[in-house]
Parts: C-alpha cells; sequence; structure tokens
C-alpha cells in the first residue's frame, strides 16, 4: 500500500464513507439482517425443543440445551455474516463500482478492506445481541459484563479471520456465483463440525479430532463458558483429544489464525488492490 | 508545453496487443478526441490513464508527473467517466456525489456547495434524489459525469460518454465539456461519432488495430486529404474485382489520388480529385472507353471517416462492424475485472 501522504482523517473519511455506503444498502434492503437474526432463533427454537429431553450429562457445564446451543448460534450467526462478506466486494468487482474506488485518490486502499471489517463486525454484534437477548427472555441466561467482553472479543477475532478469507475469495473467484457455491459448500459442514450443536464427547473419534481444530470451536467455547458467572481466562473451555483448552487458549489460538490469514491475505490484496 | 506526454506506450492482452508504440502529446486545455472504431484500443488507453492499467512498455506523465511512479498525485489530477457506468442502484444520486466526495477528501462545507452546483449545471434538480437504480440512461451518464467532476480535475477523462444517449442528454454533456474546456479543463474524449468529435476536439488522434495511425486538428486533417472527395458506383453492387478493374482505370487519370475501394458501400470507389475543370469529363471518357457507366458520383468536403477511409481502407462503420464479429466481450470483461 501507498504510505506516501498517509493521512489519518482522509482514511477515516473514506472508510466512513465506504462503511456508510454499505449501512444505506442495508438499511434499504433489510432483508440480510432480519434473515440473520430469524434464522438463528428458528434453530434456537426448534434444536432446542429436539433435545430439551437430552440426558443432563450429555451437555457439561449447563443445565440446558438451550442454554448450550445459544453459544453455537451466536457465533454460527458472525460466521455466516463474515463469510458473506465478501459478496459486496465481488459485486462492485462485476458491476465495475470497484473502478470508482480504484480511480479515486484514496489515502490507502486498505480502507476498502477496513469497511466491509467495519461492516460485518457491526451487523455481528447487532444480531448476536439480538440472539443473546432473546436467548435471556427464553430463560437461557445473559453473559456477566466480563463475559460480555469475551463474547465481543471472540467475535471480532472471528468476524476478522473469516471477512479476511472472504474478501481474498472475493478477488480470487470469477464471480458471485462461484462465491456462492463456495458458501453453500462450506457454510453447514463447518457448523456440524464444531461445538455448536454437540459437545466432542458426543461425537465418533474422528469428528471430535475435527471438531478440536475447527476455528468455530475456539469461537464457542469461550462464549459458552462466558455465560457461567465465575468465569475467568483460565477457565478450562474445551476437552479436547489432545488436551484440555482454556479461554485463553482458545482466544490466543483464534488470534494466531487471524493475525496468520491477513498476514496471508496481504500480498494478494496488495496485488489486487494497487 | 505540452501537459500530457505519452511515449511509446504498449499494452498486450495475452497475445493481443491493445496498444503498440503509441505517442501522443496533449497541451493544456485543449480538448483531446480519440477516435476508433469498438476494440482500437481507446479504452484500454484511458484506463491506463486512469491509472486502471498498468502499461507493459513506454511512459506517460502528467503535468510532468509519471503516472506509473506517482499514481495518487495523478488520481488527484483527473476525473474518469467509464465507458460502463457503474451507479450504486441503492444509492440516490445525491447519496452517491456524497459518498464520492468523502473518497476524494472534500471537505464538508465544500461538498455540498459541489454537489449543489454540478446539479443545477447538469440539470438534474428533478430526479437526484430518486435511487441510481431508477434512471434512464441520459440521467445514469449525467450522474457519472458529475461524480467525476466534483473534485474539479485538472483531466477529465471521458470513454464514450454520449453512447446510446437522448439527444437532450447528449446537448447538454457537449454543452458542458465546451464550457469546461473554455475555463482551462484537459478534456480527453473517446468516440466513435464522427461528429462528436469533429464538433468538439482541438486535436484527435485516430486510433487502429492498437496504432495511431493519424493525428492533428481535425480541419488540418481533412483538408490535408485536399481536393474533393467523390464516391463513384459503377453499379448498385459492384465486384470486388469489377471494382478493381474501375480503380485501374482511375490511376490512369491525373488529378485522382488516394483511391480505395469501399467494402461496406457495395464496392464503391472512394478517391480525391483535384479541383479541375474537366477532370469529371475525362473520368466519363475513360470509363466509356472501359465500357462502364457511372451508376452514382457524390462529391463533397473530406470528414474525418474520409481520413480513416484513407489511412485503412475502411469505413468507420465497417471497422466497427468487422470487430464487432471479432470481440469475446465476455472475456474482456473477466480480463478487465480485478
Amino acid at each position: 500500500m501507498e504510505l506516501k501522504q498517509f493521512n489519518f482523517l482522509f482514511l477515516y473519511q473514506e472508510t466512513f464513507a465506504l462503511t456508510k455506503r454499505l449501512f444505506i444498502q442495508l438499511k434499504r434492503r433489510p432483508s440480510t439482517l432480519v434473515a440473520g437474526i430469524l434464522q438463528p432463533i428458528i434453530w434456537l427454537f426448534l434444536f432446542g425443543a429436539l433435545f430439551s429431553n437430552a440426558p443432563k450429562d450429555f451437555l457439561p457445564g449447563v443445565d440446558s440445551y438451550g442454554n448450550f446451543l445459544g453459544a453455537g448460534l451466536i457465533v454460527f450467526t458472525a460466521f455466516s455474516g463474515a463469510l458473506n462478506s465478501g459478496l459486496p466486494l465481488m459485486f462492485d468487482r462485476e458491476f465495475g463500482f470497484l473502478n470508482r474506488l480504484l480511480v479515486a485518490p484514496l489515502t490507502s486502499r486498505l480502507s476498502i478492506i477496513l469497511s466491509s471489517f467495519l461492516y460485518i463486525t457491526i451487523l455481528s454484534f447487532i444480531q448476536s445481541i439480538a440472539i443473546m437477548f432473546i436467548s435471556y427472555l427464553l430463560g437461557y441466561g445473559f453473559p456477566e459484563f466480563f463475559g460480555l467482553g469475551i463474547v465481543f472479543a471472540t467475535l471480532i477475532l472471528l468476524v476478522l479471520f473469516v471477512t479476511s478469507i472472504s474478501l481474498c475469495l472475493a478477488f480470487i473467484l470469477p464471480g458471485h456465483i462461484e462465491l456462492i457455491a463456495l458458501i453453500f459448500v462450506v457454510n453447514l459442514p463447518l457448523l456440524f463440525a464444531s461445538t455448536a450443536l454437540a459437545p466432542i464427547s458426543f461425537m465418533p473419534s474422528w469428528l471430535g479430532w475435527i471438531a478440536s481444530f475447527n476455528p468455530l470451536t475456539f469461537a464457542i467455547e469461550p462464549i459458552r463458558v462466558s455465560y457461567t458467572s465465575s468465569i475467568n481466562l483460565d477457565f478450562i473451555a474445551l476437552h479436547a483429544p489432545y488436551g484440555d483448552l482454556t479461554c485463553r487458549n482458545c482466544i490466543s489460538l483464534l488470534f494466531i489464525l487471524t493475525i496468520s490469514s491477513l498476514i496471508v491475505i496481504n500480498p494478494l490484496l496488495n496485488k489486487k488492490l494497487n | 508545453m505540452n501537459y500530457i506526454q505519452i511515449k511509446n506506450l504498449s499494452k498486450r492482452y495475452f497475445d493481443v496487443n491493445a496498444l503498440e508504440n503509441i505517442n501522443i502529446k496533449i497541451s493544456r486545455g485543449s480538448l483531446f478526441g480519440l477516435l476508433g472504431p469498438n476494440g482500437a484500443g481507446k479504452t484500454t488507453l484511458l484506463k491506463i490513464l486512469a491509472t486502471l492499467i498498468s502499461p507493459d512498455d513506454g511512459k506517460v506523465e502528467i503535468n510532468g508527473i509519471d503516472l506509473v511512479k506517482k499514481q495518487r498525485q495523478i488520481r488527484e489530477l483527473i476525473g474518469y467517466v467509464a465507458q460502463e457506468i457503474s451507479l450504486d442502484k441503492i444509492l440516490t444520486g445525491r447519496e452517491l456525489l456524497d459518498f464520492q466526495a468523502d473518497l476524494y477528501h472534500i471537505p464538508k462545507t465544500k461538498k455540498l456547495e459541489r454537489i449543489q452546483d454540478l446539479i443545477i449545471k447538469l440539470d438534474m434538480q428533478n430526479w437526484i434524489d430518486r435511487k441510481c437504480g431508477t434512471y434512464s440512461g441520459g440521467m445514469k451518464r449525467r450522474i457519472d459525469l458529475a461524480a467525476g467532476l466534483l473534485h474539479l480535475p485538472e483531466v477529465l477523462i471521458l470513454d464514450e460518454p454520449t453512447v446510446g444517449l437522448d439527444i437532450e442528454s447528449r446537448n447538454i454533456i457537449w454543452d458542458l465539456l465546451k464550457k469546461l474546456k473554455n475555463d482551462g479543463m484537459t478534456i480527453i474524449l473517446s468516440s466513435h461519432y464522427l461528429n462528436e468529435i469533429d464538433y468538439l476536439a482541438d486535436t484527435v488522434v485516430i486510433i487502429n488495430d492498437g496504432k495511431v495511425i493519424d493525428q492533428g486538428n481535425p480541419s488540418y486533417l481533412k483538408s490535408k486529404l485536399g481536393g474533393e472527395r467523390i464516391s463513384l458506383k459503377v453499379r448498385e453492387f459492384s465486384s470486388p474485382e469489377e471494382s478493381e478493374k474501375v480503380k485501374e482505370i482511375l490511376n490512369k487519370i491525373d488529378g485522382i489520388r488516394q483511391i480505395v475501394i469501399n467494402s461496406a458501400q457495395g464496392y464503391s470507389l472512394n478517391f480525391i480529385a483535384e479541383k479541375e475543370k474537366d477532370l469529371l469529363t475525362k473520368l466519363k471518357v475513360e470509363l466509356a472507353f472501359s465500357k462502364f457507366e457511372i451508376f452514382s458520383l457524390t462529391q463533397s468536403q473530406p470528414s474525418l471517416d474520409d481520413v480513416y477511409l484513407q489511412a485503412t481502407g475502411k469505413t468507420l462503420q465497417d471497422a466497427e462492424i468487422f470487430m464487432a464479429g471479432k470481440r469475446d466481450l465476455k472475456k474482456e470483461s473477466k480480463q478487465s475485472m480485478r
């Protein structure tokens, strides 16, 4: 990226404009937001009812399946949103709107990426708060202040990680059809191969191994633990086949994955944007 | 001094030479026309000037600034109006201009003033607050032009700005371009409309197959041909062989030069005739001697199309048809995507 004459006020102005555009689109076409809130709530009702009679020892550390499922759905919602974040960029590429941005003397073209991150992060927060609030109304509890901090920190890391991959795909793949197809292929299998719907102890050994390496699991478990009142970062969050992971371990792993993905995609974004 | 200098510029797309050794000089405050059929390389050249693609070879300088090395400085100088209008359908025209102003870091106080000024200049008051998705082609083009002018660029680059427009929108754009030029803006305009270039441009470059085939002032280019332009037919639709025979006859007549067979118009013969009193009589006699009759003969002052025809052996329209069959627009669109 060009760094000469770098001006933070200009960077703010262009990032704000790009983010504002995405929110205007959301306001005039709110179906993404509505679907993103409705879908997990329907899951919460249906799956909550489906497994309401599950034996108590099936679910470690929680007293109901709805309580267990909440964390998985928050992460799944953020994950789906972030996975779709490449779509607006892909449409801008396809319809030539990206050229309008590239011809402008942006202080840094990083603002194009930054605006996507901001948009998806804020959208995920709105959706997550809605899910947490409805879970609370259903009697599944609500995290305390420190727990909320863990929820949002984990979501930011997950959104950064997945959004960076999605934006990268938006530049690599030839069109939106291919991107949507890939999202379809990846979305649900990653959910089922995580601890969103069932604990590792309930899974066959091979799936347990996959789930314990799944980045979604690293996000789900700290959020699940954040609902307990006595939470601290050294709380054991995951009994993985290779050993126990604390909340700190899970968040650290997620952090490493996020930083790695940002480092890996940086050359590609530089090439495509400059 | 030349404000824009393009030296030995070349660009290839896989096995196609989009631009080959282009040399152009443009003076400050002039309206510079790029004339050529679709697929000639006009858009590639303009995209290079707009910093959207990099040249393979050669150098471009705007106001002494190297276009490849100092891209951001160049972007501050230029306004670009692309051939394909890309608007955000969800935004209103005003929101789009506001968005564009922020991308160019225009201060809030000046932003509203400039947007309002352009709304009036381009007569957009009645529909500026409607969503862009509801606009007609002419409205889209006007809002796109306004977006390109918002930051008061020194150079305005327009890629076929009036293609498919209604007369009202076209006249508004033409008038504005004339006014901007008079105010000192340097304008580069590509077109395959001869009348547009003839009416607007101070200097014109004719491009064909990625090469510059002629350049200069439109009047100069036309007068360079000299004489009178004559289009001759010995039959409504001649065969190529017959036209070749007539060409041989014409070649022998003093005062007739630059004979071109125009396949797009039934293999008629286009040539320049010196203004001599008895030249047409001589022509009739020579044709009659070889048992040809004149089916039609039209005289006209040379146009830019004649300049193009003289240089390539094809009319611009003929070249358009030829290129339309040759181009793979889907492939080109994919290639142009980042």
